[in-house]
């Protein structure tokens, strides 16, 4: 179906090809402002002139949200009723290469996405330069300098499990134990998932591992598989709701999200490994609603759109200006699961050596 | 996205008329179809497999696919494929027997053959996830052997695995096998075990020497056609296997979708085209043994 999926998007390119060509020479002489060249709100006119041109375009898409990854339905329908602007979303399951994968040029294309910093960083001539209002609050080390990408949300690598299933967890090593006998799973493919990758990052330096050696993690799996404790299947709100996946590693913020579906599900963070990871929006250059994606970013970046990150249990990349500023929502700030320690953040370079590890040796470690 | 393919049909042989330009009209939506969905997208991998990032010519590709885990693969591929089709031949051939020394018009042979039918097509996300429903770790059947005291994922969870995935293929490889190969036992005659018996000739007699060498074109031919259906199937595997590129239209999958490092195209179409060379032969004796079958058994 890969295949038919191809020609079928170059048959869509090659219509877009005729559509754009037909009426880009009317949508520039209608508008006085081209948003697809603005670097800021103030650049373009203001941010009534964005949202009058948001609202003229009427629809935003995005892709690979799904509605409860860190309060994504929450914030796609605060958005939709604050300015009327539909929101076409597509693929929620997919990863952060299929969201690049799907800048075809179409009108269908996604507007702005939302990717794991590997993605981000591989494919920043993709992406516009944009800076939101509140640009200043973003720490310099969460964003790129002319604002191709910028960190929105992020947390901590965490074991989520029902406690009425397994015994409580108080270390990783606890997982090896007859009583996890198939129940343990990650939350994504770590040979091509960000959040999967992270997971046995955190299992490597838990077990005497580092950022920069992930074979101790592999090594742990393999132990878990030879226990018969290991489940692979990714874990997900389906998987964790039917009891298929009672332990999961997984972001903490959206391993939050299960206590809806399972009462007693619980979440550790190890606290000899914390390990830190932030998801970064970014604009599509060729983003066929260009003022409703500047928008989309303004609203995720003011305080109502991190204040639902962090109901979402998510920590939202603005929270230490806003704590100062006394915005933030302190009642959702409370609840945040409680980690002592200092977190550990593995830049791109460890990353990438890291993914080059697991895709040769994962497949071995546990089949 | 089935996974089963489509069972071979024998189309009845054209006649060649004056009136060529007006026949020849009829198949043009054939062959933009075939040109469009098949043609254009092996071009394209073809094109791509050779390619650098860059744009260049280029064998590296090829190079990555010499690495022990994606060889691992294909040789995963390649197992599962060869056990699911030797049992499906195997069971479905056994089955096809005895569907064919019944009433050829009874109400078993039409149930068998309806049910073969709608199940060699009940492939991919469905069938994966009634797998799950019944033999998963939560499964309602693992459940109630749990229950009366048999553990069946007590040295791992097997479903998940190779043996689960063989398990899985033979559920629609059976049927398949009972398809296409029903009208080879169709024509054996019965006239030729009546004339071994009046030579004097055994059951096995019969066997050894007319049916065995009869059918035996056939069988290999409908296994060969049951190896290129398991071996190209990836829905089912997909739905199943969410953890791990075990197999080859896997890794095709985490290449392409890979977000951790960059991902990787080119590979991506090199393996495919592997996989499209590997189908190419298998088929092309599959259409070879079916040519010596159709000699005898029309």
């Amino acid at each position: 179906m890969k295949l038919g999926s191809l020609t079928r998007q170059l048959g869509l390119a090659a219509l877009a090809l005729l559509v754009v060509a037909a009426c880009g020479s009317s949508s520039t002489s209608a508008g006085t402002t081209d948003w697809s060249k603005q670097a800021s709100a103030s650049a373009g006119g203001g941010m009534a002139a964005l949202v009058a041109a948001a609202k003229a375009e009427g629809q935003l898409n995005v892709i690979a949200l799904p509605p409860d990854w860190a309060n994504y339905g929450a914030v796609i329908s605060g958005f939709t009723a604050k300015y009327g602007i539909t929101v076409n979303s597509a693929n929620p399951n997919g990863s952060s290469q299929d969201e690049v994968n799907a800048f075809d040029g179409t009108p269908n294309a996604p507007d702005v996405v939302d990717v794991g910093q590997a993605v981000a960083l591989a494919n920043t001539a993709k992406f516009a330069p944009y800076e939101v209002a509140t640009w200043g609050d973003i720490p310099a080390g969460a964003k790129e300098p002319t604002g191709l990408w910028f960190n929105d949300y992020g947390g901590y690598m965490g074991i989520g499990y029902d406690s009425s299933k397994v015994p409580a967890i108080t270390s990783v090593s606890d997982l090896l134990g007859a009583a996890f006998k198939s129940k343990v799973a990650l939350s994504g493919d770590p040979t091509k998932s960000n959040q999967g990758l992270n997971g046995v990052i955190m299992a490597a330096v838990a077990n005497g591992g580092s950022l920069d050696d992930i074979s101790k993690g592999v090594a742990f799996f393999h132990q878990l598989k030879q226990a018969g404790n290991y489940v692979p299947v990714v874990g997900t709100s389906a998987t964790v709701k039917a009891g298929q996946t009672p332990v999961l590693f997984e972001w903490d913020y959206l391993s939050a999200s299960h206590g809806k579906d399972v009462s007693t599900w619980k979440i550790f963070v190890p606290s000899s490994a914390i390990i830190g990871g932030y998801y970064s929006q970014a604009i599509n250059n060729a983003a066929p609603h260009p003022a409703a994606a500047r928008l989309w970013e303004e609203y995720l970046y003011s305080d109502a759109g991190q204040n639902l990150w962090l109901k979402g249990g998510a920590r939202p990349v603005r929270m230490s200006a806003m704590t100062t500023a006394g915005t933030i929502d302190t009642t959702a700030a409370a609840a945040l699961p409680a980690v002592n320690g200092t977190p550990l953040v593995p830049t791109g370079a460890q990353t990438s050596a890291a993914s080059q590890y697991v895709v040769a040796n994962w497949t071995a470690a546990v089949s | 996205m089935t996974a089963a393919g489509n069972p071979a049909v024998t189309p009845a042989r054209p006649t060649r008329g004056g009136r060529f330009t007006v026949t020849w009209v009829g198949v043009v939506p054939f062959f933009v179809y075939v040109g469009l969905f098949l043609l254009l997208p092996t071009a394209i991998i073809v094109v791509g497999s050779f390619t650098d990032p860059k744009g260049g010519f280029s064998l590296a590709n090829f190079q990555g696919i010499n690495k022990p885990y994606m060889l691992k693969s294909f040789q995963q591929s390649l197992i599962i494929s060869a056990i699911s089709a030797g049992a499906g031949a195997i069971f479905g051939s056994l089955l096809a027997y005895a569907v064919v020394t019944g009433n050829p018009n009874g109400i078993l042979r039409r149930a068998v053959m309806s049910a073969s039918g709608v199940l060699a097509q009940f492939g991919g996300v469905a069938l994966a996830f009634a797998f799950i429903a019944t033999l998963g770790t939560i499964g309602f059947v693992t459940e109630f052997l749990l229950n009366h005291g048999i553990d069946i994922f007590h040295n791992g969870v097997w479903l998940y695995e190779t043996p689960g995935l063989i398990l899985i293929y033979v559920y629609f490889q059976i049927p398949l096998m009972l398809l296409v190969f029903l009208p080879a036992l169709d024509g054996l005659r019965p006239q030729w075990r009546e004339a071994a018996e009046s030579l004097g000739g055994s059951t096995w007699h019969y066997w050894r020497y007319v049916a065995g060498p009869l059918l035996a074109p056939s069988f290999l031919g409908c296994t060969l056609l049951l190896f290129a259906n398991a071996f190209s199937a990836y829905a089912t595997a997909a739905a199943l296997l969410t953890q791990g590129g075990v197999l080859v239209p896997l890794q095709i999958q985490a290449l392409i979708t890979s977000e951790t490092e960059a991902a990787q195209p080119g590979l991506a179409q090199a393996l495919a085209l592997a996989m499209i060379i590997i189908v190419v032969i298998v088929m092309s004796l599959y259409a070879l043994l079916q040519r010596r079958t159709s000699r005898w058994l029309r």
